[in-house]
């Protein structure tokens, strides 16, 4: 009899030592002549308890974790292979987790559960459905279902995608027009992205697919950053595949249209995560950011009309087409539709991929799901949505994750992460960082972006200082104004709102001397 | 396969590792594809360790660009090299989920151990150093890159042990 055993693969399990947890149960199984079925599955993103291994069993995947290397010889002793529960890393049915039971994984419905590149598991579980029903519609019919759906961009801007797609399928036709995937997840604290390429690929590849028909385009790029290579890898070869298969290529799905895809690299740019930065980039240029008229839809890469869309919009394409748009606009709150795949990260015990619909409050976030710091220190601030956001103290906790009741905090959801710091944290030197990484990755182009970050760094070392302090907080207060309604972007636009929520909610921390950092 | 496997069987990129028949190579494969310069710049990096400058030229000429364009695009990314870099390439994540685990204290820890600061390169062309802005690992930080390898929750003393790994295994194959 052969047992199947599972190990993931991705970049999470890996840098924990992934790999030679699986070279371990090898030789442990060969040791014991045992038929051994090792499969690399994608991670459910339960992160901390990386890497996490899964062994099939007549009553599910039973699982233990985090195994350390070193430890797969005493599991092994305690009857691993079989799935016995002796041993304080056993984890049961995994299905049954209280952290998977209490999401609503719409998008992520297939992490953790098949091998990321075998289009064949994909399949068997529900993939392909809604670029089969979109091949049976017309255009219109196509970006109608998106509509109601209620889907808005997951990159960070939320503006809805229904209408985006309109705007390049109401372009004429005689044209060249792209679907670009903006995978340059360079938030903080994000990495759903970063999950859905390395751990479902065909999902993203199945929404670009369904765009490409909705608004008539022929191609499709995904710009990957080129800290995720295992993501870039895991897209090239489920992209041949897909093609070699017909759901790409000219005729897909049988429908007779065409539409190829390619992933490209990006170089490491920050920047380049805006829209029209990054289409400069995939163009072959400087990632400057464009001035905004012309949007994209209409004129975009090389000029032609264009819809750009983070990976999380187009992953949650498949399931609306599937299932259709009212089914998705079930779940959520007042304009925030559809489900929301948070980010949990930074100081907290159990980080990982949280998929809720939107109006869950960031509280029961920290303390349901992460319960609590990793480090077991008090929590001082969270920051939503990326060194772009603001930090949020406790007394904001309550409010429930929806892109108005966040907005009317000053606060955004952005790409959904939420990074958590204890109470060692000096949230002056978090005003300083927001200004010194606007610095490092402006790209240059607009004068409040580009001088602005570098004299707020020096602004906040002289407040820090005790140097003439109220006036430089005045400074401070008029330069953080004048990056926001001057700037081009939203990376000069919003590199204040950090920085302003420290001066708001942690002014004591602002004008003390930094705290020196030990080594 | 993981870094403590690979340590030792990459190319060490040395100064005069190139032609100006590789670059047109390089850039032949490449030039027709729309909007060519970052693949084939990342091609060239890829194939040599760095891009270096007297390929300049040869780019511009082949995509009928100025040396201008290309140099900029060139300096514009953080991710190209225009000089040979030592035999490992770290990289240590100084964003905010990393800050939030102890990053902070980790990138003092290295530049002490190192003995180096960002973007040089240690005495004995062990190790570049350089900072990056996120690699997607942020519940499992603080976290640094070797090469192509992301590793999660590095200490102090788990970066030490990683750092004579990489030094020792390279030494027992001279």
């Amino acid at each position: 009899m052969t047992t199947t055993i599972y190990v993931p693969c991705d970049t999470t399990a890996l840098s924990l030592g992934a790999d030679r947890v699986a070279q371990e149960l090898l030789l442990a199984a060969a040791a014991q002549n045992l038929d051994v079925n090792l499969m690399r599955n994608g991670s459910r993103g339960l992160f901390w308890l990386e890497p996490l291994i899964e062994v099939q069993t007549p009553y599910g995947r039973v699982a233990y974790g985090p195994v350390e290397p070193d430890q797969v010889e005493e599991l092994v002793v305690a009857g691993l292979f079989e799935g016995h529960p002796d041993h304080p890393l056993y984890l049961g049915d995994i299905a049954q987790h209280p952290y998977l039971q209490q999401q609503q994984r719409l998008t992520f419905a297939r992490i953790g559960i098949t091998d990321p590149i075998c289009i064949e598991d994909y399949i068997a579980h529900g993939g392909f459905a809604g670029l089969k029903k979109a091949a049976a519609l017309a255009p219109q019919g196509i970006v109608d279902e998106v509509k109601a759906s209620g889907l808005r961009g997951r990159g960070g801007a939320a503006f809805p995608a229904g209408i985006k797609w309109q705007t390049v399928l109401d372009e004429p036709q005689n044209q060249q027009k792209y679907v670009v995937c903006n995978a340059d997840e360079g938030d903080s604290g994000t990495f759903a992205d970063r999950l859905v390429m390395e751990c479902d690929p065909y999902m993203l590849i199945e929404g670009m697919a369904i765009a490409g028909l909705a608004v008539g385009a022929t191609l499709g790029f995904i710009y990957v950053r080129s800290e995720y290579l295992l993501s870039k890898k895991m897209l090239d070869e489920a992209i041949r595949t897909a093609e070699a298969h017909g759901y790409l290529g000219d005729n897909v799905c049988g429908n007779g249209r065409s539409f190829r895809l390619e992933a490209r690299l990006g170089a490491g740019a920050y920047i380049c995560g805006e829209e029209t930065s990054l289409l400069e980039s995939l163009e072959g240029k400087r990632g400057l950011v464009r001035s905004k008229p012309p949007l994209p839809a209409i004129k975009g890469l090389f000029g032609q009309p264009t819809v750009v869309n983070n990976v999380l919009s187009l992953a949650a394409v498949p399931y609306i087409l599937a299932h259709g748009g009212k089914a998705y606009a079930d779940y959520g709150m007042g304009r925030s539709l559809g489900t929301l795949p948070i980010q949990l990260a930074g100081n907290i015990k159990q980080g990982g991929l949280i998929e809720l619909a939107f109006g869950v409050t960031l509280r029961k976030i920290l303390e349901d799901f992460g319960a609590g710091t990793f480090t077991g220190r008090p929590m001082k601030a969270v920051q939503v949505g990326g060194p772009l956001m603001a930090y949020m103290p406790e007394n904001q906790w309550d409010t429930p994750m929806d892109y108005e009741a966040f907005a009317k905090l000053g606060a955004g959801i952005g790409h959904g992460g939420v990074v958590v710091f204890d109470d060692t944290v000096d949230m002056g030197e978090q005003a300083r960082f927001a200004m010194e990484f606007c610095a490092v990755e402006s790209c240059g182009k607009c004068t409040p972006c580009r001088i602005g970050s570098v004299r707020g760094v020096e602004v906040i070392d002289r407040i820090r200082a005790g140097d003439n302090r109220d006036n430089n907080l005045v400074l401070l207060e008029e330069l953080c104004e004048t990056m926001v309604d001057g700037s081009l972007c939203a990376m000069g636009g919003m590199t204040p709102f950090p920085v302003q929520s420290v001066m708001k909610h942690f002014p004591e921390d602002l004008m003390a001397s930094p705290r020196p950092v030990e080594a | 396969m993981h870094m403590s496997e690979r340590a030792g069987h990459k190319a060490v990129p040395v100064a005069g590792d190139w032609s100006p028949d590789m670059i047109h190579q390089e850039v032949a494969a490449l030039q027709h594809e729309p909007g060519a310069l970052l693949p084939i710049l990342h091609a060239l990096q890829d194939r040599i360790g760095y891009v270096p400058e007297g390929a300049v030229p040869i780019i511009a000429e082949m995509l009928q660009q100025t040396r201008a364009d290309i140099h900029g695009v060139i300096s514009f990314y953080h991710h190209f090299r225009t000089r040979p870099a030592g035999s490992n390439v770290l990289e240590v994540c100084r964003a905010e989920a990393c800050q939030a685990r102890g990053g902070r204290a980790l990138e003092r820890h290295v530049q002490e151990k190192l003995g180096v600061g960002y973007h040089e390169t240690t005495a004995d062309n062990e190790f570049t150093l350089a900072p990056v802005y996120c690699l997607g690992n942020c519940a499992c930080g603080p976290s640094i890159r070797v090469n192509n390898d992301v590793i999660g929750r590095v200490t102090p003393q788990k970066f030490d042990q990683l750092a004579d790994k990489l030094t020792t295994s390279v030494l027992q194959l001279k």
